[in-house]
């Protein structure tokens, strides 16, 4: 049993369900991310925990204990939403220490306790005004000492950095792991950006349509995605997956595609995973990261099998740090990540290095991963 | 929660902008006329009026007319001036618009943040409410009133409006709480907040310009209202706009103008003095009801 266990939980609107069994077991001072399109359920999941919604059917635990039918502020729980939802006719420390109000703190202890939360958060000077009066920024850190100040069990945020400007929404992402990592809660986020997911989640689950596609560390969801879906959803720019063959040549797999040109090209696999065998002679699908096709100076020197692959060079896009490059393999669009200076130019030949070491395969009809 | 900004207007050249001011203040004059003439006529002397000066400015001012109204004034049988019967308004209308406008905002609350099956629904039918002529309840009411041993009081009376004022007051409220932000609520809830507390502490103190609409709205059709209160509350009881019809219609010899002028503009005193107070918080505050809804 974890922390806050979510066991087989489904929602419904009538007949139609929105939410598809769902099974999340989160230890004490994790940092899960609920990750997906919208629409894919994460925020009404978030709403199951905080009791804002009911269930539909499997059971919410916290610390042992059943919450379905539990009141939301009988759960302890704090969420910072999306909005901040700070009341606009109170003061920031209003606002606060309202719910210590409703909870019947005294007085001296709300006063105590909102001190420091503000100097924890650095909103001291702010602690008279209105929320009205406030930057983004500054909102957003006075709900999130809304939320501290409860000293709750479980923290809910729903999408609390993407009411914020691009260069905020980096800073504050920073200042939410800091404090994760100053105070050990245990924090549920819900988020669309899979870069916060990543940045800020000791686990992942990504979520579409209803099912919780893969759940796991960031590392395991980047490297090995369960389907194509979490292949293409996590990681920017997305995970090249591109028609393949699965060939048996001298005693070793290859994965034979197509260049720019028609020709073929022939990627080697060492270490295949016995599960390839079952698509000797099949057509499966290839997935490889963008950085892991490079140019050859650029190649992971830790790497043991790196392939090369001479195709034409289709669009070059400069990003500073890197060079992408699109080019034309097995017909579809591939994306390369190249060093800045590399020497690469638009409709000539290259020859790329290819990490087949971050290569995985998917089935063509389930989309799943092999092996 | 939007508040209406001023600098929409269209740039306008000299010509037509000294067009745009003489016709309204054309229309102005022609709309502030009558009230002109019924302020001229309550301070001069009645033989002025008889004389056919109706226009003129007083020869000889006097208050005599406005302290008759006031105060001596025959209204039926009783020479009791409308002092008495601008209290019996004072007491229906204050009580009134106080409960339609709080119900109201109740009911707005319910129908917006706390959903049920059959909301649209029942807030639909509490629209009617808007649109029932007068004239159809007429014969019910007197029956409930009668049930309730009320009728012919000033408490019967602020039932009747409260329950005529409650469509209004609803839609107003509905409308400006659909766009109240819902996730308000559900921090409140996660917060601890019960039901009243949430209304309370969140929604009434972000309320104001509505507020501000319903209590313009409610005061003005309760104070001005004829019909029931000439229906339901005859007599002792009968509020400001009864007794000044039984004030010119009571003849002890002569029309008195120039009371009548004077008591005219005490029954529709209050109502201006709530425009001018709150007017521009009026039509903000029905901007701020419809940009969302």
């Amino acid at each position: 049993m974890g922390f806050l266990d979510i066991n087989g939980v489904t929602k419904a609107y009538g007949a139609v369900e929105v939410l598809h069994h769902v099974d999340i077991s989160v230890d004490e001072g994790e940092f899960l991310v609920l990750v997906g399109p919208s629409g894919c359920g994460k925020s009404t999941l978030l709403n199951m925990i905080a009791g804002l919604e009911g269930i539909t059917s499997g059971d919410i635990s916290i610390k042992d204990t059943v919450m379905n039918g539990v009141h939301p502020s009988k759960r302890n729980i704090a969420m910072v939403f999306q909005s901040y939802a700070l009341y606009p006719n109170m003061t920031v420390g209003q606002n606060i220490t309202f719910g210590l109000e409703m909870h019947g703190t005294p007085k001296e202890e709300r006063e105590r306790k909102m001190r420091e939360v503000s100097q924890l958060l650095q909103i001291e000077n702010l602690l008279d005004r209105k929320p009205g009066q406030l930057s983004g920024g500054q909102r957003q850190r006075v709900a999130m000492g809304r939320a501290l100040v409860r000293d709750p069990d479980v923290f809910l945020f729903d999408e609390p950095l993407s009411n914020l400007d691009a260069k905020l929404r980096v800073d504050m992402r920073t200042e939410i792991k800091k404090l994760h990592q100053k105070l050990g809660t245990t924090i549920v986020y819900v988020t669309h950006d899979q870069i916060e997911a990543m940045t800020l989640s000791t686990r992942i689950a990504v979520m579409n349509k209803g099912y919780v596609q893969q759940l796991g560390t960031p590392k395991e969801i980047y490297d090995n995605p369960a389907n194509v879906f979490v292949a293409t959803f996590m990681g920017s720019p997305a995970m090249n997956v591109l028609p393949t063959k699965l060939e048996d040549r001298n005693g070793a797999l290859h994965a034979v595609l197509s260049g720019a040109e028609g020709q073929e090209v022939i990627l080697r696999i060492d270490d295949a995973p016995a599960a390839y065998g079952a698509y000797k002679g099949r057509e499966v699908l290839l997935g490889i990261r963008p950085e892991a096709i490079t140019d050859p100076e650029g190649a992971d020197r830790n790497a043991r099998n790196i392939q090369s692959l001479t195709n034409i060079v289709g669009v070059t896009e400069p990003a500073g740090a890197d060079t992408f490059v699109t080019m034309h393999v097995s017909k579809r669009d591939c994306i390369a990540r190249m060093r800045a200076d590399a020497d690469v130019h638009p409709g000539r030949p290259f020859e790329f290095a290819v990490n087949m070491d971050k290569a995985v395969l998917f089935d063509p009809e389930t989309e799943n991963r092999i092996g | 929660m939007s508040v209406a900004t001023q600098d929409t207007a269209i740039r306008t050249g000299r010509v037509t902008r000294t067009f745009i001011y003489v016709f309204l203040l054309v229309f102005a004059l022609f709309y502030l006329l009558p009230f002109l003439v019924m302020v001229l006529n309550s301070l001069k002397p009645l033989e002025e009026i008889t004389s056919g000066n109706m226009i003129a400015l007083p020869q000889d001012w006097t208050i005599a007319p406005w302290l008759s109204a006031w105060s001596t004034a025959q209204i039926g049988v009783e020479p009791t001036g409308l002092r008495p019967y601008f209290w019996n308004s004072i007491k229906m209308v204050v009580p009134a618009v106080a409960i339609s406008t709080v119900l109201g905002a109740l009911n707005g609350y319910v129908l917006t943040k706390w959903r049920f099956r059959f909301d649209t629904i029942l807030f639909g039918l509490m629209l009617f409410a808007c649109f029932i002529p007068f004239q159809i309840v007429l014969i019910p009411m007197a029956r409930i009133l009668g049930e309730l041993g009320i009728a012919g009081t000033t408490t019967g009376l602020i039932l009747v409006h409260v329950v005529y004022g409650l469509g209004f007051s609803t839609l107003y409220f509905r409308n400006y709480y659909a766009a109240f932000p819902t996730e308000l609520v559900r921090a409140a809830q996660i917060d601890g907040a019960g039901f009243f507390q949430i209304f309370w502490r969140i929604l009434l103190p972000s309320s104001g310009p509505i507020i501000v609409v319903c209590v313009i709205w409610q005061f003005t059709n309760i104070w001005n209202d004829f019909l029931f209160g000439a229906s339901f509350a005859s007599g002792g009881a009968a509020p400001m706009t009864v007794a000044l019809n039984n004030l010119v219609n009571s003849s002890t010899g002569v029309a008195e103008y120039n009371v009548h002028f004077a008591g005219a503009i005490m029954a529709a005193g209050p109502t201006l003095l709530v425009y001018i107070v709150a007017g521009r918080y009026f039509v903000r505050g029905l901007m701020a009801g419809s940009v969302k809804g």
